[in-house]
């Protein structure tokens, strides 16, 4: 398969110790091609290209209001819901190349193959158990047996097991607000995403459960594709492999994480990763 | 009088205080504020109490004649007759059997029509229908009294040739369009109460509007939906005029929908537009009568609360 849009070359390795844990080719999981979007007349990204890592974490930083956050969630066409929204542009899914945002595509196509994790916990008001089954569940699966493991598998992924393997049936409420972000997690992991979208994942949480939730998502990276919007610049320099830096709707930088943090090439993504604005 | 300005060259802020003449007269103001709803919220009480006393008092009196077993289980009601009988059974049958015909028009559709309002429509379209709904529920009863007696069962006499003028099913059928607004409109209130992001949840998870609407939205509203039921089930017992005029006013212990019956409502704006003599049994029968519909709805609301309870949802 070919790459819609190039990645940016890796840094070169210390010559002394080359680095194996990394694979000797990283492929696009999605690329954005000249991606430009409208709520109603405001237009509020400005053709972006870039692409999404596969295997990867990506991570989407930039003050209040950049757009990063309306960036991720044309991925799974969140804005479908709301009238008067319009994209332009591309945004291919691979490896098949299915243009996410084409007016000819269902976006239940790629809401299929795409999770997401919002900024507030959003869990149904069920079980603990059918919150995580219900992906599965209007997917078809009706085994039971299939049902059980895919349900734990994906709680222990979100390192909730141990914690609720007890109230299963319990309803997702009577869980804290860091329990209910993971509970979320486990929702999303459970049809098995391509991609997974995180929209400031932590944002609702305190440091504690925060902690839990970026563990998890290093953990989470060996397995699946992740794009995660953050405020934290150290959460992103934690947590990512790539890094975007939006600006006023439009992509300032983009390229590997350790050079967009110790060598920026735009003065302005400087600026905000040293506080100086943003 | 509201304050002291500090000197202008002053350097450090020394604060806008108020007169104590001020705070003394806002703290009146308060006080009589306090009072004045206070009362307002006791009046209402007051007179939900007042209700219960004249109910329990007169009620008090009838069931010194009449056994309360024989209230219960005697399956006559003829308090008027030279051999008077006082069963209360028949009337709550036709009480029931009419409520439940209303509600099973205005429990689906109600609820339908809510989803569609709010997941479907668009806001344009939700303009026009909820006001139009409404306006339903500003027709006056005794319109939608006539309408089932002179439409309706007339119609539904061409399905059931055999039906008589009186029956419970046309009224039952009417109440259910009567009591539709209240039901959508509450439910409606609800379910656009539910948080975007439960929805976005369930879309990005891949469910369809269907099942948003179904899966998510309706469980997500459902302390406020079924607060709306409930709603629409008092509505139902205690409406008079519609089952006055179609059903008509003869006792009849029976649950079958093509026959008339008498129901409590019914019973109690009959002998109360007659000339009953004051203190009589048939006088203290109403009370009686109005008790048990009291109780009736009391329960309802009871276990309204705590199906509430049990499915309360926080945002």
């Amino acid at each position: 398969m070919t790459l819609a849009a190039p990645l940016p070359a890796e840094p070169a390795p210390p010559s002394a110790r080359p680095d194996e844990a990394r694979p000797a080719e990283i492929r696009a999981k999605a690329a954005v091609e000249d991606l430009s979007f409208w709520y109603g007349p405001k237009q509020v990204l400005f053709s972006i290209s870039m692409p999404v890592a596969e295997g990867c974490v990506t991570a989407l930083i930039g003050p209040s209001g950049c757009g990063k956050s309306t960036f991720l969630r044309c991925f799974n066409r969140m804005h479908d819901l709301y009238p008067g929204n319009r994209y332009a542009g591309r945004i291919l899914l691979e490896p098949e190349g299915i243009d996410i945002i084409g007016p000819k595509t269902d976006p239940m196509v790629p809401r299929m193959r795409i999770g997401m994790v919002f900024q507030k916990p959003n869990p149904f008001p069920k079980s603990i158990y059918e919150n995580v089954a219900a992906g599965l569940r209007i997917r078809g699966v009706r085994s039971r047996t299939v049902l059980d493991a895919q349900v734990e598998k994906s709680l222990r992924r979100a390192a909730l097991w141990e914690e609720v393997k007890d109230r299963l049936h319990a309803s997702a409420h009577t869980l804290s607000g860091g329990q209910q972000q993971r509970l979320c997690i486990a929702r999303a992991l459970a049809p098995e995403p391509e991609l997974l979208l995180l929209d400031e994942p932590t944002s609702a949480l305190d440091p504690i459960a925060t902690a839990h939730i970026e563990e998890l998502i290093d953990e989470l990276s060996r397995r699946y594709t992740i794009v995660v919007v953050t405020h934290n610049m150290q959460q992103a320099a934690r947590i990512s492999r790539f890094t975007a830096f939006f600006h006023l709707g439009r992509l300032i930088e983009f390229g590997p994480t350790e050079e967009v943090f110790t060598r920026p090439r735009e003065t302005m993504t400087q600026d905000y990763i040293t506080g100086r604005f943003g | 009088m509201a304050g002291s300005l500090p000197p202008a060259d002053g350097v450090l802020a020394s604060g806008i205080r108020p007169s104590p003449e001020f705070l003394a007269r806002r703290r009146l103001k308060d006080r009589i504020m306090r009072g004045l709803l206070f009362a307002a919220a006791s009046l209402s009480v007051l007179v939900t109490l007042a209700i219960v006393y004249v109910l329990a008092s007169e009620s008090l009196a009838f069931f010194r004649h009449v056994g309360l077993v024989a209230f219960l289980t005697d399956t006559q009601w003829t308090p008027l007759f030279a051999e008077p009988h006082y069963g209360i059974l028949p009337l709550l049958a036709g009480t029931v059997t009419i409520s439940a015909i209303a509600l099973s028009v205005a429990i689906p559709a109600g609820t339908v029509l809510a989803l569609y309002l709010s997941e479907y429509a668009d806001s344009r379209l939700r303009e026009v229908v909820k006001p139009l709904l409404e306006m339903l529920a500003g027709v006056p009863t005794v319109v939608f009294g006539y309408f089932a007696l002179l439409f309706v069962t007339p119609l539904l006499r061409r399905l059931f040739p055999d039906l008589p003028g009186f029956n419970m099913l046309s009224p039952g059928l009417v109440m259910g369009v009567m009591i539709l607004p209240y039901i959508v409109s509450l439910s409606e209130d609800a379910m656009r109460a539910v948080p975007d992001a439960l929805r976005e949840g369930a879309y990005a998870l891949g469910y369809t509007r269907l099942q948003t609407a179904v899966r998510v939205v309706l469980p997500a509203a459902l302390s406020g939906v079924t607060a709306a039921y409930l709603l629409g089930m008092a509505r139902a017992v205690g409406e008079t005029m519609v089952v006055a005029i179609a059903a008509g006013q003869n006792p009849n212990f029976t649950f079958n929908p093509l026959e008339g019956a008498a129901t409590i409502t019914t019973y109690i704006v009959q002998v109360s537009l007659g000339d009953v003599a004051y203190g009589t049994i048939a006088y203290q029968s109403i009370f009686a009568a109005a008790l048990t519909l009291f109780l009736l709805t009391l329960a309802f609301n009871v276990l309204g609360f705590f199906l509430r309870r049990r499915f309360r949802e926080v945002y």
